[in-house]
C-alpha cells in the first residue's frame, strides 16, 4: 500500500483556524467577514478533495508535525475512514457557513464576529479528529472542540444559556478527562504506543477484565456520541443558535464522539481481539439501548428542534452498533451511517431554524398547516426525515441496509429487530410533522396560504443538502468505497 | 571578557549586589529602582541560560567559591536538574518584576526602593539554593529568602501583617528543622559538602541519628512547601501579599522547596536510603495523595479568587511531592517536569491576578464579571494558563501530569492517580467558573448591547510578561520531551 508524505492534511485542519485572524480583523464589515469563513470553506473542501484519489487507490497521506516525547506525537494520517468523515464535515461547513448567513443576519443575532471565530475553530478540530494518526492527537483535537463550542452553545449569554453551557461542559469535560484520559494513559503504559493501527494494538498485552474496563471507558468517555446515560447534554444544548444545532449537534461533534469510539474499537482495540473476547455483545446492548430508549422520548417531545436531538441521539448509536456487529457489511453500514445521517440530519435542523425564522415557532403542535406557507422547505423536511428513517430512495436506505445486512451476518437477529422498530419509531415521530403540514382543513390551518418562505439564504442550503440525500442514493460510491476500504484495513 | 566558568557564581552575584545598589540608588531617586532590577535580574537570567546550555553540553559543572576545596571550602554544583530549576526561578522573577511596575506603584507607593531591594535579594536567596552544593550554606540561603519574604509580605494591607507573623513562625520552625537535620548530620559524618556526605552515609544507613537528621530535614522542607497537612500559613500570606510580591512568591517559594526536598532524598541522603531504608514511602504518597483532594476542594470553596489560587498551589505541592515518592522514573520524571510547569503556570495566574487588582481594586471572584470583552487579550492568556492547570494537551501541565501518572500506574499506586484526575475534573470546574463569570457581562450591559463594550486592556507593562508566560506554556508543553530527554532523565537517580 502506497504511503504518501504530504503536509496536506495539516494545512486542511489549520487553514479555518488561520482564517480566524482575517474573521476578526474584518468583524466591522459583515460581508468581507463571511467572504473569509467562505474562502477557508473552500480551500479546506479543495484539499480534501485534493487528498481523495490518492486515498481511493489505496493509499494513505500521513504527516508528522511534532514528537513531543517519545511515543508520543502529534501526527496526522489520512485513510478511508478519516477521509469519510473530512468530507462530509467539510461540505457540510461549506452548507452551514450559508445558512448561517440567512438566520444570523435575520435574527439580527450579537456578537457574530466571535460566532463565525468559534465556528473556524471548532471545524479545524473537527478535521483534526478526522485526520489524527494516533489517540494522543485525536484527544487533543477533541478536547479543542469542546472548548471551541462551549461559546457557541452558550451563544444568547442568558441564563438558560449558562445553565446549559455548564451542562454540556460538566459531560463532555467530565468524560474525556475523568475517563478517556486515563484509558489513553493505561493503553499507553500497556502497549508504550497510541498509534492507530489497522490491526488494533491492545490484543495480548493484558487481561479481559482490563479490556472490558477500558473499553467502557472509552465508549461512554467519548460523550459527545451521547451514548445513554450519558446523552443528557445533547438535548440541553439545543439552546445555541440553529446553524449551531445543525453542524455542532448534528454532525461535527456528535460524530466526532461517535468517530472517536469507532476509530478507537477498530483501531486500538482491533476487530479481531473484540470478536475473540466476545465484546461484540456487550456493545450490541448498550447500543440497541440508547437506540429505543432515545426514540421513545423523541416521540413525545413537542419542540421540534429537542425532537431531532433525541432523534440524533439514537441514530448515532446505530453507528455504534455498527462497530458491535463486528461483521464487514455492519462496520461498512456504520461507516456510511456517518455520512447518510449527517446530511439527513442537518436538512431537518436547517428546515427547523428556516421555520423559526420565517414564523417563530418551535414547537411541532404551531405547524399545522405550515406546509401551505413553507413548501420547499416542508419538502425538504420529507426528504430529511425519509433518509433518517432510511426509506428508498434517499442515503440513509444504503446505511440502513448495509446495518441490516450485518445483523445476518453477524448473525445477531435481536439486532435486526431493534433497527427495524427503531425505523417503525423514526417514522412515528417524523411523518405526523409532515402529515400537520399539509393535510389540514383551512379552518385547522394556523397560517395565512400565501407562500412566505425564509430567506435565500436558509433555503438554498437546505435544499442543496435535501438533494444530496437524494443523490446519495443513486450514487453512494465515493463513500460507500471510503467506508468498503476502511473496513479491509481494518481486517474486517 | 568573563570566561565561561564563572556564569554559574554570576546567576547569584549579579542580584546580590545589586540589591544593595538598588538601595543606594533608591535613596537617591526611587525612580531608578524599577530599571535597575530589571538589569540586575536580566544579567542573571543570561548567565542562568548560558548555564543551562554549559550543562547540556559539558553536563555537571563545579564551582569552588575563592578556589577552596570541598569539603572545606562552600562549592556550587550545578547538575542537570538544578541547572534547570535555576532558569526557572530567575525566568520567574524576571518576568514578575517586568509586571511589578504599576502594582508596585500603586500598591506600595513609600516603599518601593524597599520593596525593590528585598525583591532582588529574595531571589538572590532562592537562587542560591538551588545552585549551592553545601547543606549548610543552603540554610542560610533559606533564611535569606525567608526573611525578606516575610517583610515582603507584610507590607500588603491590614491582615497581610498577622498572615507574615504567623508565617514567621511555622517557616522559622521549618528553617529549625531543616538546621537540626544538618546538624545532626554534621556530627554523624564530619562534614557539610552534600556530595562528601552522600559519600560517607551508607555506613551509617543502620543508625538512629541518621533517621533522625532525615526526617528532620526533610519535615523541615514540608513546612516550607506547605505540604498538607502543614499549609495553614499559606494561603492568607500569599491571598494578602502585594500583587507584586505574590506574582514572585507563589510560583517560586514552594517549587523551589520541592527542589530542596528531591536534592536532600537523592544528593545528600541518597535514593537507596530513602526508598529502600526509609519505611515512608507509601505514608507519603498516601500525604500527598490528601493534600492534592484537600487543596482542591479548599480552594472549590473559596469566593476570593486569589484564594483560590493559594489552595490550587497546596494542591499542586501534592503533585510533585506524590511523584517523587512514588519511586518510579516516570514519577520523579513528572515531579521535576512539573517544577518547572508549575511555576510559569502559578505565575500566569498570579499577573493576571495582578491585573485584575489593578484594574477592578479587589480580587473576589465577582471582580472578573464580563472581562473577555474588556480585555480579550488578557483573558486569553489567562485561559492558557488555566488550562494548563486542567491539563488540557498541548499546554504544559497536561505532559507533567501524563508523566505522573503513568509514575503512579507503574508504581501502582491508584489512589495517587486518582487524585489527580480528581483535581483535574476539580481544576476543571474552577476555572471553567471563572471563565463563565468572565463570559457574562454584568447585569447592567444586557444582551444585544454587547458590542457596546469598550476594550480596556491591561497597561502594556503587565500584558507583555502575561502574554510571554502564555506563550511559555505552550512551549514548555510542546518541548517536554525535549526537557525530559536533555535534563531530566539524568537528574533522575540510577537503579530505581
Amino acid at each position: 500500500m502506497e504511503t504518501v508524505v504530504s503536509i496536506k492534511p495539516l494545512l486542511a485542519s489549520l487553514v479555518s483556524l488561520v482564517a480566524v485572524i482575517p474573521i476578526v480583523m474584518s468583524g466591522k464589515r459583515p460581508n468581507l467577514r463571511e467572504g473569509w469563513t467562505f474562502l477557508a470553506g473552500v480551500i479546506k473542501f479543495g484539499l480534501i478533495i485534493s487528498m481523495l484519489p490518492v486515498i481511493l487507490a489505496g493509499g494513505t497521506i500521513q504527516y508528522n508535525l511534532w514528537q513531543v516525547m517519545p511515543g508520543l506525537a502529534i501526527a496526522f494520517k489520512v485513510d478511508g475512514m478519516g477521509m469519510l468523515f473530512a468530507i462530509v464535515a467539510s461540505t457540510l461547513w461549506l452548507a452551514t457557513s450559508a445558512y448561517s448567513i440567512g438566520y444570523m443576519r435575520s435574527q439580527n443575532e450579537h456578537s457574530q464576529t466571535r460566532y463565525f471565530s468559534f465556528f473556524a475553530v471548532a471545524l479545524s478540530a473537527t478535521i483534526g479528529v478526522a485526520f489524527a494518526a494516533n489517540l494522543f492527537t485525536l484527544y487533543l483535537f477533541y478536547e479543542m472542540l469542546s472548548l471551541a463550542t462551549y461559546p457557541l452553545v452558550t451563544h444568547h449569554q442568558d441564563g438558560e444559556a449558562r445553565a446549559s453551557g455548564r451542562k454540556y461542559l460538566t459531560y463532555i469535560l467530565g468524560t474525556s478527562i475523568g475517563l478517556v484520559l486515563p484509558a489513553m494513559l493505561m493503553v499507553f503504559h500497556l502497549t508504550g504506543t497510541l498509534d492507530f493501527s489497522g490491526a488494533g494494538i491492545l490484543a495480548g498485552t493484558t487481561s479481559k477484565t482490563v479490556i472490558i474496563c477500558l473499553l467502557l471507558m472509552f465508549v461512554f468517555g467519548f460523550a459527545k456520541a451521547g451514548i445513554m446515560p450519558l446523552q443528557g447534554w445533547l438535548p440541553a444544548a439545543m439552546v445555541a443558535p440553529t446553524p449551531v444545532s445543525a453542524l455542532l449537534h448534528a454532525v461535527a461533534v456528535v460524530k466526532v464522539g461517535v468517530f472517536s469510539i469507532f476509530r478507537v474499537l477498530t483501531f486500538i482495540f482491533g476487530v479481531e481481539l473484540l470478536r475473540t473476547l466476545d465484546l461484540g455483545g456487550v456493545l450490541c446492548v448498550i447500543a440497541s439501548i440508547t437506540i429505543l430508549v432515545a426514540s421513545l422520548i423523541a416521540l413525545s417531545q413537542d419542540g421540534l428542534k429537542r425532537r431531532l436531538a433525541f432523534s440524533t441521539i439514537g441514530q448515532l448509536s446505530y453507528i455504534v452498533l455498527g462497530v458491535a456487529l463486528l461483521s464487514p457489511s455492519g462496520l461498512t453500514g456504520g461507516l456510511l451511517h456517518i455520512a447518510m445521517h449527517a446530511f439527513g440530519k442537518i436538512t431537518l435542523f436547517f428546515c427547523a431554524g428556516a421555520i423559526f425564522v420565517a414564523t417563530g415557532k418551535k414547537n411541532i403542535s404551531e405547524m399545522v398547516g405550515i406546509g401551505k406557507r413553507m413548501p420547499v422547505t416542508m419538502i425538504a423536511f420529507l426528504i430529511g426525515s425519509m433518509s433518517v428513517i432510511g426509506i428508498p430512495p434517499t442515503g440513509g436506505f444504503i446505511s440502513k441496509w448495509h446495518l441490516l445486512l450485518g445483523t445476518l451476518e453477524a448473525n445477531r437477529i435481536p439486532m435486526l429487530v431493534v433497527l427495524l422498530s427503531s425505523s417503525l419509531l423514526n417514522a412515528a415521530y417524523f411523518l405526523p410533522v409532515f402529515y400537520r403540514a399539509f393535510f389540514c382543513t383551512d379552518e385547522e390551518s394556523m397560517f395565512e396560504a400565501k407562500v412566505v418562505e425564509a430567506p435565500i439564504w436558509c433555503v438554498a442550503p437546505l435544499v442543496m443538502t435535501a438533494a444530496i440525500s437524494v443523490g446519495l442514493f443513486f450514487y453512494p460510491q465515493p463513500f460507500l468505497d471510503l467506508a468498503r476500504m476502511a473496513v479491509r484495513s481494518m481486517g474486517g | 571578557m568573563i570566561s565561561p566558568e564563572q556564569y554559574p557564581v554570576l546567576i547569584v552575584v549579579i542580584p546580590l549586589l545589586s540589591a544593595f545598589l538598588i538601595s543606594i540608588l533608591g535613596g537617591m531617586d526611587k525612580r531608578f529602582c524599577y530599571p535597575a532590577t530589571l538589569l540586575a535580574l536580566g544579567g542573571s537570567l543570561a548567565a542562568a541560560v548560558a548555564t543551562l546550555c554549559l550543562v547540556a553540553d559539558h553536563g555537571i559543572i563545579h564551582y569552588r567559591m575563592g578556589g577552596w576545596a570541598p569539603p572545606f571550602g562552600i562549592e556550587y554544583v550545578v547538575d542537570y536538574l538544578n541547572a534547570l530549576v535555576l532558569v526557572v526561578v530567575v525566568f520567574v522573577a524576571f518576568m514578575a518584576a517586568i509586571a511589578s511596575k504599576v502594582s508596585v506603584e500603586e500598591e506600595l507607593p513609600h516603599k518601593i526602593p524597599q520593596f525593590y531591594t528585598l525583591f532582588v535579594l529574595l531571589t538572590t536567596g532562592l537562587l542560591g539554593m538551588t545552585i549551592t552544593g553545601d547543606a549548610f550554606n543552603l540554610y542560610v540561603l533559606m533564611e535569606i529568602a525567608a526573611l525578606t519574604n516575610y517583610a515582603l509580605i507584610a507590607m500588603g494591607r491590614k491582615r497581610a501583617l498577622m498572615a507574615s507573623f504567623n508565617y514567621v513562625v511555622i517557616g522559622t520552625m521549618g528553617a529549625c528543622f531543616y538546621l537540626l537535620g544538618v546538624g545532626h548530620l554534621y556530627i554523624m559524618t564530619g562534614s557539610l559538602n552534600m556530595a562528601d556526605i552522600l559519600n560517607i552515609l551508607p555506613h551509617l544507613y543502620g543508625t538512629n541519628a541518621i533517621l533522625v537528621a532525615a526526617i528532620l530535614m526533610l519535615m523541615g522542607a514540608w513546612i516550607k512547601m506547605a505540604f498538607f497537612p502543614m499549609h495553614g500559613w499559606l494561603p492568607n500570606a500569599y491571598t494578602y501579599a502585594p500583587s507584586a510580591t505574590s506574582s514572585l512568591v507563589a510560583p517560586l517559594m514552594t517549587k523551589v522547596s520541592v527542589y530542596i526536598m528531591i536534592r536532600v532524598m537523592f544528593s545528600v541522603l541518597g535514593a537507596v536510603y530513602v526508598f529502600k531504608v526509609l519505611p515512608v514511602k507509601e505514608l507519603i504518597v498516601w500525604l500527598a495523595t490528601a493534600a492534592i483532594i484537600a487543596g482542591s476542594l479548599f480552594a472549590l470553596a473559596q469566593k476570593d479568587f486569589k484564594k483560590m489560587l493559594t489552595y490550587l498551589i497546596v494542591a499542586e505541592v501534592g503533585y510533585m511531592v506524590g511523584g517523587v515518592w512514588l519511586a518510579t522514573a516516570q514519577g520523579i520524571t513528572g515531579a521535576i517536569l512539573h517544577i518547572v510547569n508549575d511555576a510559569v503556570m502559578t505565575l500566569c495566574l498570579f499577573l493576571f491576578a495582578a491585573i485584575v487588582v489593578h484594574k477592578t481594586k479587589g480580587h473576589q471572584l465577582s471582580n472578573l464579571q464580563g472581562l473577555f470583552k474588556k480585555m480579550p487579550i488578557t483573558m486569553a492568556a489567562f485561559a492558557v494558563g488555566a488550562l494548563s492547570m486542567i491539563g488540557v494537551p498541548p499546554t504544559a501541565g497536561f505532559f507533567s501530569k501524563w508523566y505522573l501518572i503513568l509514575g503512579g500506574i507503574d508504581a501502582g499506586q491508584w489512589q495517587f492517580v486518582v487524585a489527580l484526575l480528581f483535581s483535574s475534573l476539580v481544576n476543571a470546574v474552577l476555572f471553567f467558573r471563572i471563565f463563565e463569570i468572565a463570559y457574562y457581562e454584568p447585569e447592567s450591559a444586557q444582551h444585544g448591547h454587547g458590542e457596546s463594550v469598550a476594550i480596556d486592556e491591561a497597561p502594556l507593562s503587565m500584558l507583555l510578561p502575561l502574554v510571554v508566560v502564555a506563550i511559555t506554556i505552550i512551549l514548555l508543553g510542546l518541548y517536554s520531551g525535549e526537557i525530559v530527554t536533555t535534563f531530566i532523565q539524568h537528574a533522575v537517580p540510577a537503579g530505581i
